[in-house]
């Protein structure tokens, strides 16, 4: 009896992800996260949950979004279905502690890499590439007649706390010497009730979110955002260093993505590429790319066509984008930085080889 | 004959302290290594030297002097300070409050008794979370502002908040005063502190009432006959008899709900008033340092509930009956 209680007790501990070294040691590359996703038949993603174009739960109760069909590609990649995910909503302070506990597999949460968050001093981290490369902005209401950062002189200002953007404004109007008061709230839904009650005159987050927040606004031509760009805020999704070999399964998973892309393979033809791999024996690149050579899937653990699974479900990095946050979007984002590299943007997948 | 050293009566008892004691601290040690092992695998070693890094962040309002050049544990130490400001106004108005519903529900008049239980009830049974998140977007965050703000002589109360007059610069009297649209006064109390204080007075005080009804429900009705027959009124019967009987019931009581009251103000990061916990929050969000960042909290809240109830027990000892 009191055996059993006490291995249920560690057991309870263990699923808390209190005791982190509780799993055993893992020899080699194999890695221990995967083993538990396939072993678990799912993917358990930490999205942010409430943010149109990234991550939210659309009209038919299904989550949508960017950051959503990054958790889905992945989850193709490694269980063969997109649908087989479970999705976690974590708030800014609460997402590096989910993911070190071990709480949620992935990171898929518009979340900026930095280096603090990615030392093993700091937050331990792990970056997938980059997804959406954004910059921080600042929203106010067309009324308001506001036009730079000095107009904001002496105003309350709307921000989620422990983001990098409360870091990134105490920095700015500091270097500009411009008074103001930072309102903090614990969550997005709270920092925009708070700015659409007037509490402050402007809320800054990353452009890509204020646009896609003020879609839900009541009145969305109300509220036009400055023509600044106070960071970079590259948007990643993270593992922890824990499981290395897990953090470059993620990794090649969204490069497949982006080199998908380059490769002009998508969601419609990927099939009809894959024949074509397997019948041309001259195209090489393509054979290793699709697992019809080769044994790239093997090397990160996962099935030899990986990256046909991901595009498969969810389509090519391209596609994902004009989808969720670009043209076909309500958001109309422009691709900017996100292009491919060789239309002039940051998106690059080093070389499938 | 005395009996084996394993059924000696003066043993025993001892013994199987020693071994529930050196089971707990096995646990303790357990606990501890696992941690210490874990963070080292992680390579998270705890360290403290964070707390002398600059904060990078700013506070909205600070009792004490901030700015983001200051390090991380001036930030910690001004969140703490807004905390016991909250905790102690707190608990000045929820005690008021409590107190005077709990006399109400021993009035003659029917509609004061009857008010008494219907806010008892229904706030008792309304989470706080929600109660402070009503009261600070439907409430305050409907109010007027600029030009038509509500302004009493001396004071204006605004969507950002209740502006008072005072001595300003160089010992001047001061009003409130809108310039560029922002109201200015020396002395301003914001709308966030103020959501939290009435939410966080209208719960506690809710909690407080009952206590105080139970204190005086359990003087014998005898003590009101008696007054009463000394041509006592309800009132004067209430203060000067029955309260200070009822204080030995009510101050235990009392004391469960002050500790409550000084936790939940942690609630605080709801409606954006910065409290230790919304500090620690952003601090722990910057530094990855969660475990000491926990630490402090856990210290710094255990410290200011110990405090109330040493003081709590200190008044318990005050009231009680003293036999002679």
């Amino acid at each position: 009896m009191f055996r059993t209680r006490t291995r249920s007790l560690v057991v309870s501990l263990c699923a808390a992800g209190l005791l982190a070294g509780c799993a055993g040691d893992d020899g080699g590359v194999q890695s221990q996260k995967l083993s538990t996703i396939m072993g678990r038949g799912k993917l358990i993603c930490g999205v942010e949950g409430k943010l149109p174009g990234f991550s939210f739960v659309g009209p038919d109760g299904k989550y949508l979004g960017l950051d959503v069909d990054v958790c889905k590609a992945v989850a193709a990649a490694v269980l063969g279905d997109p649908a087989k995910v479970e999705y976690r909503d974590l708030n800014s302070s609460e997402r590096f502690a989910a993911l070190a506990s071990g709480e949620v597999d992935l990171l898929s949460r518009n979340t900026t890499m930095t280096l603090s968050r990615d030392a093993s001093g700091g937050n331990g981290l792990s970056f997938a590439p980059t997804t959406f490369y954004d910059g921080q902005g600042v929203l106010v209401p067309v009324a308001s007649g506001i036009k730079d950062l000095k107009g904001l002189a002496g105003k309350p200002i709307c921000v989620e706390s422990g983001t990098t953007t409360e870091l990134n404004l105490a920095d700015r109007m500091r270097e500009q010497n411009i008074p103001y008061t930072p309102l903090k709230f614990q969550t997005s839904d709270q920092t925009f009730a708070a700015y659409l009650g007037d509490r402050c005159v402007a809320v800054t987050s990353d452009r890509s979110q204020l646009a896609g927040k003020r879609t839900s606004f009541p009145k969305p031509d109300a509220h036009t955002l400055l023509p600044v760009v106070m960071s970079k805020e590259p948007l990643t999704p993270a593992t922890t260093n824990a499981d290395p070999a897990w953090a470059d399964a993620v990794r090649w998973i969204v490069y497949g993505l982006m080199q998908a892309e380059e490769s002009g393979i998508t969601q419609a033809n990927v099939d009809a590429k894959l024949a074509e791999a397997k019948t041309n024996t001259n195209q090489a690149d393509l054979r290793r790319f699709l697992g019809v050579e080769g044994d790239f899937g093997k090397l990160l653990g996962l099935p030899p066509d990986f990256v046909v699974k991901a595009v498969k479900a969810v389509g090519n990095y391209g596609e994902i984008f004009d989808r969720n946050v670009g043209p076909a979007s309500a958001l109309k984002l422009d691709r900017g930085l996100n292009r491919q590299w060789k239309d002039g943007g940051l998106i690059y997948s080093p070389p499938f080889r | 004959m005395t009996p084996p050293w394993w059924r000696n009566r003066r043993v025993v008892p001892w013994l199987v302290q020693a071994v529930v004691g050196l089971l707990v601290l096995l646990l303790i040690a357990f606990l501890l290594g696992n941690l210490i092992r874990n963070l080292t695998a992680a390579g998270l070693l705890l360290s403290w030297r964070w707390l002398q890094q600059p904060a990078g962040f700013d506070i909205s309002e600070s009792v004490i002097p901030f700015n983001a050049q200051l390090p991380y544990w001036r930030a910690l130490a001004a969140g703490l300070v807004n905390t016991i400001r909250a905790v102690l106004v707190g608990l000045v108005g929820a005690t008021l409050l409590g107190t005077l519903v709990g006399m109400a529900s021993f009035s003659h008049n029917g509609l004061l008794r009857r008010l008494a239980r219907v806010y008892v009830e229904v706030v008792r049974n309304i989470p706080l979370l929600l109660q402070l998140v009503f009261w600070y977007f439907v409430v305050f965050l409907t109010l007027p502002n600029g030009l038509a703000a509500i302004q009493l002589p001396g004071v204006v109360l605004a969507k950002s908040g209740l502006y008072i007059a005072g001595f300003g610069e160089g010992l001047r009297w001061m009003g409130p005063t809108l310039v560029n649209g922002v109201w200015q006064a020396p002395l301003r109390l914001s709308v966030e502190f103020g959501a939290l204080l009435t939410g966080l007075i209208v719960y506690s005080g809710a909690f407080i009432a009952e206590v105080v009804r139970g204190g005086i429900a359990a003087v014998p009705k005898g003590q009101w006959e008696a007054a009463s027959s000394l041509g006592l009124g309800w009132f004067a019967t209430l203060r000067r008899i029955v309260l200070p009987q009822s204080l030995r019931v009510i101050v235990p009581g009392l004391n469960t709900q002050y500790i409550s009251l000084a936790k939940n103000s942690s609630l605080a990061v709801a409606v954006g008033y910065t409290d230790l916990y919304s500090v620690a929050e952003t601090t722990l969000n910057q530094t990855g340092r969660a475990v000491e960042v926990i630490l402090v909290l856990l210290a710094a809240y255990l410290t200011l509930d110990l405090l109330i109830s040493a003081l709590m027990n200190g008044l318990n000892h005050l009231v009680q009956i003293r036999e002679r």
